[in-house]
């Protein structure tokens, strides 16, 4: 079944098309990871799939549901974790995971209970008195993550998950995310080679605004006929470069 | 509703977990009370009285409110949190009351500290002051509106100045809080009645003597800016939240 379909999604910046005619698929219960080298147009992807930006022209669908003529049913069935982290800063880690999950509609009773098995699963019980604002940067990180999987949503945007952690948080995190597969739509969007290959079912290749290629990390290397994925992706990129 | 009001009751915590709120909320308008009340009764004529002075205090009072709603905006809108409240159910009107309902009881709160004080400094206790207090909530929601605007449209530190510096320097030049701006001249009276500060003074002054001459007038003004003001911030923040 089809989780996410984008239809010749567009999105200018003045003169710049930083989403050309973007035409992905992702499965539901799959991890995709978006690849691309900086401004290829990954996070205003995100953005609009997330209904904080309109496309300028073009749709997509969310679990059917169109986020030009629906943002309202998008916005109950989705969750982000932006880029950079967004915690209330002078909120407890306690008081941040309620706050989202109340906003999404749980009881508190049920807010509670989710927070609580979040809190376990990403290792916070430690400061979770401690207001988001005093955390280390791997703490905050995790919240900011643990407050986009609060309200249980059906597609989740990992916008540069791992960034700033060190390679312990990192591949805690990893480990977390793969327990993921199969439960959400995870889109995650990633600089780092590895970690789209570790994590992904599906990596789609984004250049210039629009999907220059997708597959498996097997895949995109097979049709490189190179030997590592980050070779594959150098490929794919500069061929389009080029063009 | 129930999203509105979770959202309202973080931004409580926001608000009593800065220091800044209290101070220039609570003890700041008081200070200046007791400060003005001190200066009039030594000076060989009384150059305000009690009455008429602390309609003004508390009104004066309110341009911190602006300041406190406009920070807790533009500080939202400079952050990536905003931007995951924005990918959220909450809806721009969401935002705005969640923004306001806060600072109503809190503006409420200073008045009262406000009129209590000057019950201490000698203002006689009648039921025109509880009136008195309430007739604040016009002003407030119109304070908390300008601010609301401000966060919507600048950045944290342009609300500070607009806010912090202009808006409580206008506000209390324009208002008449502590000096009579009859005295000013014809054109600045004149001036001062376009804009909604003399009105909000004026208003809790009616109030307080307990005379309608002018109450309507100045109350139908102070509503009509708050309203056409919050209509103004929804629409601001609306844009900002689709610019992302």
């Amino acid at each position: 079944m089809t989780a996410i379909q984008t239809i010749d999604l567009c999105r200018a910046f003045g003169s710049v098309q930083a989403v050309d005619h973007m035409n992905l698929t992702v499965e539901k219960g799959e991890i995709y990871g978006l690849l691309g080298v900086n401004g290829a147009g990954k996070t205003t992807t995100i953005r609009m799939l997330s209904c904080l930006l309109k496309p300028d022209s073009g749709d997509a669908l969310l679990l059917g549901h169109s986020i030009v003529r629906e943002s309202a049913a998008v916005k109950k069935i989705i969750n982000i974790s932006p880029q950079e982290t967004a915690v209330a800063r002078n909120l407890t880690v306690r008081e941040n995971l309620m706050l989202i999950a109340q906003i999404y509609g749980f009881t508190k009773q049920e807010a509670a209970s989710r927070t609580n098995e979040l809190i376990d699963a990403l290792e916070l019980s430690e400061v979770l008195s401690r207001k988001a604002g005093t955390l280390s940067g791997g703490y905050q990180r995790r919240l900011s993550i643990a407050m986009a999987l609060v309200s249980r949503p059906q597609i989740l945007f990992l916008d540069e998950p791992t960034l700033g952690l060190d390679v312990l948080a990192r591949r805690a995190l990893w480990r977390f995310i793969e327990k993921l597969r199969g439960e959400m739509t995870v889109i995650l969007t990633t600089h780092a080679m590895d970690e789209a290959e570790a994590l992904s079912d599906r990596i789609g290749i984004v250049s210039k605004g629009s999907l220059r290629a997708c597959g498996t990390a097997q895949d995109l290397m097979a049709r490189t006929q190179t030997d590592s994925f980050e070779d594959a992706f150098v490929r794919l990129v500069s061929e389009e470069a080029e063009k | 509703m129930k999203r509105t009001l979770v959202f309202a009751g973080r931004n409580v915590r926001e608000l009593l977990r800065d220091p800044l709120t209290i101070g220039f909320g609570a003890a700041f308008p008081v200070l200046l009370l007791v400060l003005l009340s001190l200066i009039s009764r030594n000076t060989p004529k009384e150059v305000f009285t009690i009455e008429s002075l602390t309609p003004g205090i508390a009104v004066f009072g309110l341009s911190f409110f602006s300041l406190f709603s406009g920070m807790l905006v533009a500080k939202d809108r400079s952050t990536s949190f905003l931007m995951r409240l924005f990918a959220s159910p909450l809806t721009a009107g969401d935002f705005i009351i969640g923004y306001t309902l806060p600072l109503l009881p809190l503006a409420l709160l200073q008045a009262v500290l406000c009129y209590a004080v000057a019950l201490v400094l000698g203002l006689p206790f009648s039921v025109s002051v509880l009136r008195a207090v309430l007739a604040i909530l016009p002003a407030a929601a119109l304070y908390i509106a300008i601010g609301l605007l401000a966060g919507s449209l600048l950045n944290d530190k342009q609300v500070g100045g607009l806010c912090g510096a202009m808006l409580t320097n206008v506000s209390v030049i324009c208002s008449g809080a502590w000096f009579p701006i009859d005295l000013v001249g014809k054109g600045f009276r004149t001036f001062c009645s376009i804009l909604p500060f003399a009105h909000a003074v004026d208003l809790g002054r009616c109030v307080l003597s307990g005379t309608s001459d002018g109450l309507s007038v100045h109350l139908a003004v102070v509503c009509a800016y708050a309203v056409v003001l919050s209509v103004l911030a929804v629409l601001a923040f609306r844009r900002a939240a689709k610019r992302g």
